[in-house]
């Protein structure tokens, strides 16, 4: 087995009527992902419902009071790897939390599997998982035309599907879409391309996810650094010893590499770049990293390491989406806190601007915020934030809003 | 990335790097659970990667069940001592004695009775987070786990009222009195585990590897004969090649037969294997689909 595989996470997106678990149960099942032991326990429920067949979307049920009720309840996460990549999967339900989890699962996606029932074409949830999977940003979408088998595996319902569809993602923005035309029941098309879409030349949907380009997702460019934890052994050998450390979260930073630390400016030369397998002349994002300077200036937990021909603004106002995911709707007369890379700081919301109806993406100015609604809104913080444009940066446009009364995390912002 | 190969294996070492790092800064007083099994000294060499050349800024804790496999402990006394960690080794006898675990017959297996313990041992310290090595591939409960789980004052996981995690944004704070469980490995698989091994070059105890050993076959398991285990009448001893893929309690932790005696070799094995690690392993999770569920809601990690 290759142990210099990339890993890629990728979620799905669809109702459980458009076959998405079965979609997942066909990828695990036909990369042989499923162990014996998962597949009898599987076996045996099918047969005591009284099924002909078993039923791959079994697989992807977890949690006893979901089994109970028969839904899913929250986002799950599954594993299964190939020759190629090692995947990660995250499973997310259709019902009607579907925006808190979609938008949990998409936030550390590199990509979307939309589905669609090919009967169907593009509905109102097509689009809402679009909109969605544009507002968080995942960086490759991947149009899968599911249940060829029900339309006769006709080539023309397939191109009015995809042109429709294309359309539609070019308002939002989204370019990197590609369409594949699938039966996840019969198996055509997934991991073996099968006898029935022999029109179809472009690469199974395994193929798509095991070759999908996926280096320059993060953003490599602007050097982001927030300092997680300051090292200061104070012994022996390491007695004058001051490391700080943290992941890069976009970029690049070498030796000799004069750094800015925000917010308070000052600026120092890199010294070394220590790791527990030996110093690096140069560090890439997402490495974890310790960084030594020249000299010795005053850093703590939340700055942020930044170089010159790419700073960030340093703000303590400024404009985000938000996703708001509690049961208790946005209180304006409140304080929360927001955690932003490694800085927490106060904050309040000084104007609820508009919220998003996901379904027909008009915008409607009405000042509540209730669980899986999407808002537009000005915050400000008590200390300045080191921020970027969530559409340029994920690591540094986006922040978690945490009530401190519950210590619930209750929204997701992207920076805009 | 110019020339730099970033594999799975580097995305998710510096993805727990960074979890172990978030707990170290946020949490007042953390502590690693160090059991000497596989997943636990993969833990270690994360935080030697996260920390060095400080010491951990935490304590490594072993809830002892006393229903181990010698060869581990020995692993984790040795292998605390040479990182020069504090080890703090806590007991279900210590439990037993004082009354709060009743236990009907001694050589049934302790998992089920080790959470009692690890909170005493909660309460005792004042621990606000504990990080664990379990893995979301290893059971179906563990697959919707949070990497920061939050627990209640009695320890107890509730999972319908977990908190959304977003990107890797960690929200790590507690009431007194209420804790987190961390899974800074969550997103690794045994195949992962194996790899690393081979790649840090990481020592072991010498039980994962192919030895020949005495068993009793019941049903589709083969249990190893121990002071513990023995033959009841009609079962027949035998001596099998095995070796163990999970190091739990002695009396419910059964070997797969194999003869992979290196990490290249169980490596070959991993990738084709077609029965899933506790499966395989942990008599005690086949009782019902939905014991591991059920266990960790009365505070199991």
């Amino acid at each position: 087995m290759n142990s210099n595989m990339q890993l890629l996470r990728f979620i799905t997106a669809g109702s459980v009527d458009d076959g998405k678990s079965t979609l997942i149960g066909r990828l695990l099942h036909d990369s042989k992902s499923i162990f014996e032991d998962q597949f009898s326990a599987i076996s045996k429920t099918s047969e005591k419902r009284g099924m002909a067949a078993v039923d791959l979307s079994l697989l992807t049920d977890g949690l006893q009071a979901e089994r109970e009720q028969g839904i899913t309840i929250d986002v799950a996460y599954r594993y299964f790897a190939t020759p190629k990549r090692k995947f990660i999967i995250g499973d997310t339900p259709g019902h009607e939390q579907y925006t808190r989890n979609m938008v949990t699962a998409a936030s550390t996606a590199n990509l979307v599997v939309i589905l669609i029932d090919a009967r169907r074409g593009v509905l109102v949830q097509t689009r809402r998982h679009s909109y969605l999977a544009s507002l968080v940003g995942i960086p490759h979408i991947v149009l899968a035309v599911n249940k060829m088998d029900m339309v006769d595996y006709s080539e023309a319902r397939y191109n009015e599907i995809c042109t429709e569809y294309l359309a539609f993602a070019a308002q939002l923005g989204l370019h990197n879409v590609t369409c594949v035309p699938l039966s996840a029941l019969v198996g055509d098309m997934l991991v073996d391309r099968g006898d029935n879409l022999n029109w179809y030349q472009g690469p199974t949907l395994m193929e798509l996810l095991e070759n999908v380009e996926i280096d320059h997702d993060v953003n490599t460019t602007d050097f982001r650094f927030p300092v997680q934890w300051v090292c200061r052994p104070q012994t022996g050998e390491y007695h004058d010893f001051r490391g700080f450390m943290g992941r890069i979260e976009a970029g690049e930073v070498s030796v000799g590499d004069e750094v800015t630390v925000l917010p308070s400016g000052r600026t120092s030369t890199v010294k070394e770049i220590v790791t527990f397998d030996g110093n690096l002349q140069t560090a890439y994002a997402p490495q974890s990293i310790t960084l030594r300077l020249d000299d010795e200036i005053d850093i703590s937990r939340g700055d942020m390491f930044v170089k010159k021909d790419a700073m960030p603004d340093v703000e303590k106002e400024f404009e985000a989406m938000l996703c708001w995911l509690s049961e208790t709707p946005l209180d304006k007369s409140r304080k929360y806190l927001v955690k932003h890379t490694t800085r927490t700081a106060k904050c309040v919301f000084s104007s609820i601007d508009y919220r998003v109806d996901v379904n027909t993406l008009e915008q409607h100015a009405e000042p509540v915020v209730n669980m899986n609604d999407i808002a537009h809104v000005k915050l400000k913080v008590q200390q300045p934030l080191v921020i970027d444009h969530y559409q340029r940066n994920r690591a540094s446009g986006s922040f978690i809003v945490i009530d401190e009364a519950t210590n619930n995390t209750v929204a997701a912002g992207m920076i805009c | 990335m110019n020339n730099h190969v970033f594999t799975h294996l580097d995305a998710l070492e510096s993805e727990s790097i960074h979890i172990m790092r978030e707990v170290a800064a946020e949490c007042k007083n953390p502590a690693l659970l160090f059991s000497g099994g596989k997943d636990s000294i993969v833990m270690l060499r994360l935080a030697e990667k996260a920390f060095r050349p400080c010491k951990f800024p935490f304590p490594l804790v072993h809830i002892d069940t006393e229903h181990n496999f010698p060869e581990v402990i020995a692993t984790r006394d040795k292998l605390a001592s040479d990182l020069g960690e504090r080890l703090i080794v806590r007991s279900l006898e210590a439990s037993i004695n004082r009354g709060s675990i009743v236990i009907k017959n001694p050589d049934l297996p302790r998992n089920p009775y080790q959470s009692v313990t690890l909170l005493e041992t909660i309460e005792e310290f004042g621990f606000d987070a504990c990080m664990g090595g379990a893995r979301r591939d290893e059971e179906k409960a563990r697959a919707k786990e949070r990497i920061f789980s939050f627990r209640d004052e009695f320890g107890q996981w509730d999972p319908k009222n977990q908190r959304p995690e977003l990107w890797d944004i960690y929200n790590t704070r507690v009431h007194p009195g209420e804790n987190i469980r961390v899974f800074p490995i969550s997103n690794w698989t045994e195949l992962d585990i194996w790899q690393y091994i081979g790649r840090e070059n990481l020592e072991i105890p010498c039980i994962y590897y192919a030895h020949e050993r005495e068993v009793i076959r019941r049903g589709n398991s083969v249990i190893p004969v121990s002071d513990l285990v023995q033959p009841k009448p009609g079962e027949k001893v035998e001596v099998l090649s095995v070796r163990f893929r999970t190091v739990g309690d002695v009396t419910c932790t059964a070997p797969v037969e194999s003869t992979a005696g290196t990490v290249e070799e169980i490596i070959a094995e991993t990738a084709t294997t077609r029965i899933t690690e506790r499966g395989a392993t942990r008599m005690d999770d086949q009782t019902s689909d939905a014991s591991m569920e059920l266990r960790k809601k009365e505070g199991y990690f």
